[in-house]
C-alpha cells in the first residue's frame, strides 16, 4: 500500500520536472525563435551536456544511498589528466583509457572505503579526497595543458566524440545509452533493489540480509568509474587538457539531481528525474544568453529555479 | 529472548572499557591541538627564518579572520545537522551592498547596517525554506548559493569597485585597522566571536537547545523545544556573519571583486569538520573549530614558505582532512 | 462532588474507531490517586489508543475525560503535560550525546532572565534528584556523564527523574522493559517504585505479567479495544493472574473468579 503511494508520488514528480522543461524550452522559444527552433542549438546541447549527464547519473544512486560524494570533479580531473599525459607519452590511446577508467574506479573504491569501513561520513570524506585529486592534478600538471588533437581521427575517437552522420555527437548516444543502463540496474536489477532499500533503512537492508557495505563500496566506486570516463570523453572532445578540467562541474551535477527529484533523505529517485535535470541545468544558460538577457543572469536563474522546483517537490512529498 | 539477555550483558561488561574512555571530546580537542602543534612544528624546523619571526604570524592574523568567522557561525548549522553551502554567495552579495553603498552614500555605518541586515535576510530565507518548505538545507543552499552569486553579477555588473575613501574612518580602525599597529583589529574580531559562540553553545539555554535539536529532533520537539525556531535562527545568524565576513574583507582589501567570497567554501567546512564537528548533528565545540581554521589557514603559507609549490597546499588540505577525521572517527567509535 | 472518592483519572465510555475498525468499545478506565496501574495486553488490544488519547494525542471519539474530578473538554498534548499526565516514551525522548545534566531540564533549562545556563544549579540538582527522587546509586554516574554511556535501564530511570522533577501527577511508562536485560529491568522496577514513594500515580503499559506483577497495585488487562478483567494485587497470585491471561489468549473472555 505504502508502495502505491510511492509510485503515485514519485510519478507525479517526474511530470513536474518535465513540465517545468516544457515551460523553459517554451520561453526559449518564444523569445528566440530563430535560434530555438533550428537544429544547431540543439547538436550544440548534445555535444556540451553529456559530461554532466554521465557525471550526474552515476551520482543518482549515491545519493539514493542516502551518501554524498564532493570529490567526483577532482576524480574526473586526476583521471582527464591520466588519459591525457598517456596518450601523449605511449601513444597508445586504447591503453591510456584502460588505465584512466581503473585510477577513477580506485579513487571511487578508496571513498568507499574510507566511508563503509572507517566510518567517516561521506560528505567529509569527500572533501578531503576532493582537496586531495585536486591538488595531484595541480601537481602532476604543472607543467601546463597536454595537446590530444594526434588523437583526432582514432577509431577510439570516433567512437567517443565523433559526429555520427556527421551531425549527431557520439557522446549524447553514450550518455543516452548510460540511462539506459541505470535505469536498468535501478529498476530491473537485484543491485538497484539494494540501493534503494540501503538508503530508505539501512537497518531493515541489513536485517534483511542486503550486504550495505557492499552496496555503499559499489555505489562510490562506480561513481569514480563514471567520472573518469566523463573526464576521457571531455578531454577528447576539447582535443586539449587542461589542469582546470572538471572544475566548475560539481554544483551544477549535483543541482541536476536534485532538481530532478531525487530526495536527500534517500531511498528516492529516478533516471528519469536527473536526465531531465541535467537538460534543465545546462540549457539555461544557452537559452539565457539565446533570449537576450545578459549572461550574468545565469546564476540567478539556475538558483531560482533550483529553488522554486525542489519547494514543489517538496510540497507534493508532503501532501502525498 | 536469551540471546538478546545475553548480548545486553555482554554490552554491560564492555561499558567498563567506556568508562575508560570517558573523556573523548576531551581527548578529541587536544589531538586537534596536538595535530597544529606538529604542523607548526615540522614547519619551523624546515623554514625557522621564517617561522621564528613575527611577520607569519602578523600575516597569519590578518588571513584567518575571515574564514574563522564564517566557520564559528557554520558551526552551530552542523551541530543542528544541517548544512549551508550558500554562505560564500551571501558574503559576496552584502559585501557588494556595503561597498556600493559607502560609495553612493559616503556614509560607510549606514552601509554596514545594511549590509548586515541583507546578510541576516538572506540566512532568514534559507532558514525559513528549510524549515516552512521543508526542502533539505544542502538541497535549498545549492539553489541560494547560485542565487546569490547570480545577483551579485547582475548587480554589480561583472566589475569590481574600489573603497579606498572608506580607509582612515573609525569604522576601518574598528574593524581592520591595526591595533598598536601591529595587531590586526580583524583577529581581535574573531577571538571575540569564538568567546561569544563558545557562551552561547555552552552557558545559554538557546546552546542547548541547538544541541538537543541536532542529536534527536523528535525528543527535543517532545520536550517542548521550539526546533523550528531554533534551525531559523541557527541560518539566519550564519547569513549575518558572512555579511559580517564579507565586510571585513572588502575593508581589508580595499576592493570588491565579483568573485569577492569564492573560494570560502570548502576549506570553510573542511576546518568545520576538522575540528570535530560531527556530520551527524548534536556534538561539536567552538574551540575545534577555531583550531580547525589555524590549521587549514597555516597550511597554505606554510607549505609555500617551507620551499614546496603552492600546488602541494591541496594535496595536504585533503590528506589532512581525511586523517585527522579518520582518527575522530575512530576515537569515536570506541567510546 | 466528593474529592476523597474522586479518582485522579477517569475515561468513561470511550470509543474511537478508525474507519470501520473499533480499537476502543465502550472503554472505562481509571487511575487512583498514589496507585500504579498495570495496562496489560497484546499488541492490537488497544492499550496505546486509551494512552494516546489521555495525552491529548488522538481525540476521544466518544466518551469523557475526568481528571481530578474535571471534566477535560478540550485535550491536547500540551493540556495534558499542564495538568500533570507525563508520558515517557519507549523512546525515552533524550539527547544521547549531551550531558545528563542538560538532558533532566531538557526544554526546561535552569537560566537567569538573559536566558544564560546556571550550570552550578543545575547540576547540583541533577544530583540531588538522581539520589532522592529516584535513588540513583549506580557508580560512576555524575550529572556530566554522557547519556549514550548509560545502560537501558538507567536511561529510563533519568527519563523517570525528569518527569518526576516536573511535578507530574501522573506517570505513563510505555513499555519501559522492552528489551532491556534481566538487571536492567530490576532497576526500571526499582524505579517504579519510586514513583509509587514519591505519592504520584503509574501507568505502566506492558505484555510481560511478570515485569509489572511485582510493582503495580491493580491490573487491568485490555482485549481488542475492551477490558476483559480487572484485578487488585492483593486479591490474585501471580499464578492465578498468568492462567486467566492464557484464557484471555485463547477465547478472549476471562472470568472474574
Amino acid at each position: 500500500m505504502l508502495k502505491r503511494y510511492l509510485k503515485l508520488s514519485e510519478f507525479k514528480l517526474q511530470w513536474s520536472i518535465f513540465a517545468v522543461l516544457v515551460a523553459l524550452f517554451t520561453l526559449f522559444i518564444m523569445g528566440a525563435p530563430r535560434i530555438f527552433l533550428a537544429p544547431d542549438m540543439y547538436y550544440s546541447f548534445m555535444s556540451t551536456i553529456p559530461f554532466m549527464t554521465i557525471m550526474a547519473l552515476a551520482l543518482t544512486p549515491v545519493i539514493i544511498c542516502k551518501e554524498i560524494d564532493l570529490s567526483f570533479p577532482s576524480v574526473m580531473g586526476i583521471s582527464a589528466w591520466m588519459f591525457a599525459s598517456l596518450s601523449a607519452s605511449t601513444g597508445n590511446p586504447t591503453l591510456a583509457l584502460i588505465i584512466s577508467l581503473i585510477t577513477g574506479l580506485l579513487a571511487g573504491l578508496l571513498n568507499g572505503i574510507l566511508v563503509v569501513k572507517v566510518g567517516i561520513p561521506s560528505l567529509i570524506v569527500t572533501i578531503g579526497t576532493m582537496f586531495f585529486w585536486k591538488g595531484l592534478v595541480l601537481v602532476f600538471s604543472a607543467a601546463g595543458g597536454i595537446t590530444l588533437v594526434p588523437l583526432r581521427g582514432t577509431i577510439l575517437f570516433q567512437s567517443l566524440v565523433g559526429r555520427i552522420g556527421g551531425v549527431i555527437p557520439a557522446q549524447a548516444l553514450w550518455a543516452v545509452g548510460l540511462a539506459f543502463l541505470f535505469w536498468l540496474i535501478l529498476n530491473r536489477h537485484k543491485f538497484g533493489t539494494h540501493i534503494y532499500f540501503t538508503g530508505d533503512n539501512i537497518e531493515s537492508a541489513r536485517m534483511m540480509g542486503i550486504p550495505v557495505n557492499k552496496v555503499k563500496i559499489l555505489v562510490f566506486t562506480q561513481l569514480g568509474f563514471f567520472a573518469a570516463f566523463a573526464g576521457i570523453l571531455l578531454d577528447l572532445e576539447m582535443s586539449y587538457y587542461w589542469p582546470t578540467s572538471g572544475e566548475g562541474y560539481l554544483l551544477e551535477t549535483i543541482a541536476a539531481v536534485f532538481l530532478g527529484g531525487t530526495s536527500a533523505f534517500g531511498g528516492m529517485g529516478t533516471i528519469f528525474g536527473t536526465f531531465i535535470g541535467c537538460i534543465i541545468i545546462g540549457s539555461l544558460e544557452s537559452g539565457i544568453i539565446s533570449v537576450g538577457l545578459s549572461g550574468y543572469w545565469t546564476n540567478l536563474i539556475y538558483g531560482l529555479v533550483i529553488v522554486i522546483s525542489v519547494s514543489i517537490h517538496s510540497i507534493l512529498r508532503r501532501r502525498t | 529472548m536469551r540471546s538478546l539477555t545475553i548480548k545486553k550483558q555482554k554490552r554491560e561488561k564492555i561499558k567498563t572499557l567506556k568508562d575508560y574512555l570517558k573523556l573523548s571530546e576531551f581527548r578529541l580537542q587536544w589531538s586537534m591541538v596536538a595535530v597544529l602543534a606538529i604542523i607548526l612544528a615540522v614547519f619551523t624546523i624546515r623554514n625557522p627564518r621564517v617561522f621564528l619571526s613575527f611577520r607569519i604570524y602578523y600575516s597569519f592574523m590578518s588571513i584567518i579572520p575571515f574564514m574563522a568567522i564564517l566557520a564559528l557561525a557554520l558551526t552551530p548549522v552542523i551541530i543542528c545537522k544541517e548544512m549551508d553551502l550558500s554562505f560564500p554567495s551571501i558574503l559576496g552579495f552584502s559585501a557588494w551592498m556595503f561597498t556600493s553603498l559607502c560609495a553612493s552614500t559616503g556614509n560607510p555605518t549606514l552601509a554596514l547596517i545594511i549590509s548586515l541586515i541583507t546578510g541576516l535576510l538572506a540566512g532568514l530565507l534559507n532558514g525559513i525554506l528549510v524549515v516552512k518548505v521543508g526542502v533539505p538545507s544542502l538541497i535549498v543552499t545549492i539553489g541560494t548559493m547560485f542565487f546569490w552569486r547570480g545577483m551579485i553579477m547582475v548587480c554589480s555588473g561583472g566589475v569590481g569597485k574600489t573603497l579606498v575613501p572608506v580607509k582612515g574612518t573609525i569604522l576601518f580602525q574598528s574593524l581592520v585597522g591595526r591595533i598598536g599597529g601591529v595587531i590586526p583589529a580583524q583577529a581581535l574580531w574573531a577571538v571575540g566571536l569564538a568567546f561569544l559562540f563558545w557562551l552561547i553553545l555552552n552557558r545559554h539555554k538557546f546552546g542547548t537547545h541547538i544541541y538537543f535539536t541536532g542529536d534527536n529532533i523528535e525528543s527535543a520537539r517532545m520536550m517542548g523545544i521550539p526546533v523550528n525556531r531554533v534551525k531559523i535562527l541557527v541560518f539566519a545568524q550564519l547569513g549575518f556573519f558572512a555579511a559580517f565576513a564579507g565586510i571585513l574583507l572588502v575593508l581589508e582589501a580595499l576592493y570588491h571583486w565579483p568573485t569577492t567570497g569564492q573560494g570560502f567554501l570548502l576549506p570553510t567546512i573542511a576546518s568545520v569538520f576538522l575540528g570535530g564537528t560531527s556530520a551527524f548533528g548534536g556534538m561539536g565545540t567552538i574551540f575545534g573549530t577555531f583550531i580547525g581554521c589555524i590549521i587549514i589557514g597555516a597550511l597554505e603559507a606554510g607549505i609555500i614558505s617551507i620551499g614546496l609549490m603552492g600546488f602541494w597546499t591541496q594535496v595536504f588540505y585533503g590528506l589532512i582532512i581525511v586523517i585527522s577525521v579518520g582518527i575522530h572517527t575512530i576515537l569515536r567509535r570506541r567510546t | 462532588m466528593e474529592l476523597k472518592n474522586e479518582k485522579l483519572v477517569r475515561m468513561v465510555n470511550i470509543s474511537k474507531y478508525f474507519g470501520e475498525v473499533a480499537a476502543l468499545r465502550k472503554e472505562n478506565f481509571e487511575v487512583g490517586y498514589n496507585e500504579v496501574v498495570g495496562l496489560i495486553g497484546d499488541n492490537g488490544a488497544g492499550k496505546s489508543t486509551l494512552i494516546k488519547i489521555l495525552t491529548g494525542v488522538h481525540p476521544p471519539g466518544k466518551g469523557r475525560i475526568y481528571f481530578q474530578g474535571e471534566e477535560i473538554t478540550y485535550h491536547s498534548v500540551e493540556r495534558a503535560r499542564e495538568l500533570g499526565i507525563e508520558t515517557v516514551y519507549q523512546e525515552r525522548a533524550l539527547g544521547e550525546q549531551q550531558a545528563l545534566w542538560k538532558n533532566i531540564f531538557m526544554g526546561r533549562e535552569m537560566t537567569t532572565h538573559l536566558g544564560f545556563l546556571q550550570v552550578k544549579k543545575a547540576k547540583k540538582e541533577t544530583e540531588r534528584i538522581l539520589k532522592e527522587v529516584i535513588g540513583f546509586t549506580a557508580a560512576g554516574l555524575t550529572p556530566d556523564s554522557i547519556v549514550e554511556r548509560l545502560s537501558g535501564g538507567e536511561k529510563q530511570g533519568v527519563a523517570i527523574a525528569r518527569a518526576l522533577h516536573f511535578k507530574a501527577k501522573l506517570i505513563i511508562l510505555d513499555e519501559p522493559t522492552m528489551g532491556l536485560s534481566l538487571s536492567e529491568t530490576k532497576k526500571v522496577l526499582n524505579f517504579v517504585k519510586g514513583i509509587k514513594e514519591q505519592g504520584k500515580s503509574c501507568i505502566f503499559i506492558t505484555h510481560n505479567i511478570y515485569h509489572v506483577y511485582p510493582v503495580a497495585d491493580r491490573f487491568v488487562v485490555l482485549d481488542r479495544g475492551r477490558t476483559v478483567g480487572e484485578f487488585i494485587k492483593k486479591d490474585i497470585s501471580l499464578e492465578k493472574l498468568v492462567n486467566k491471561l492464557y484464557l484471555v489468549a485463547r477465547t478472549g473472555e476471562i472470568s472474574q473468579n
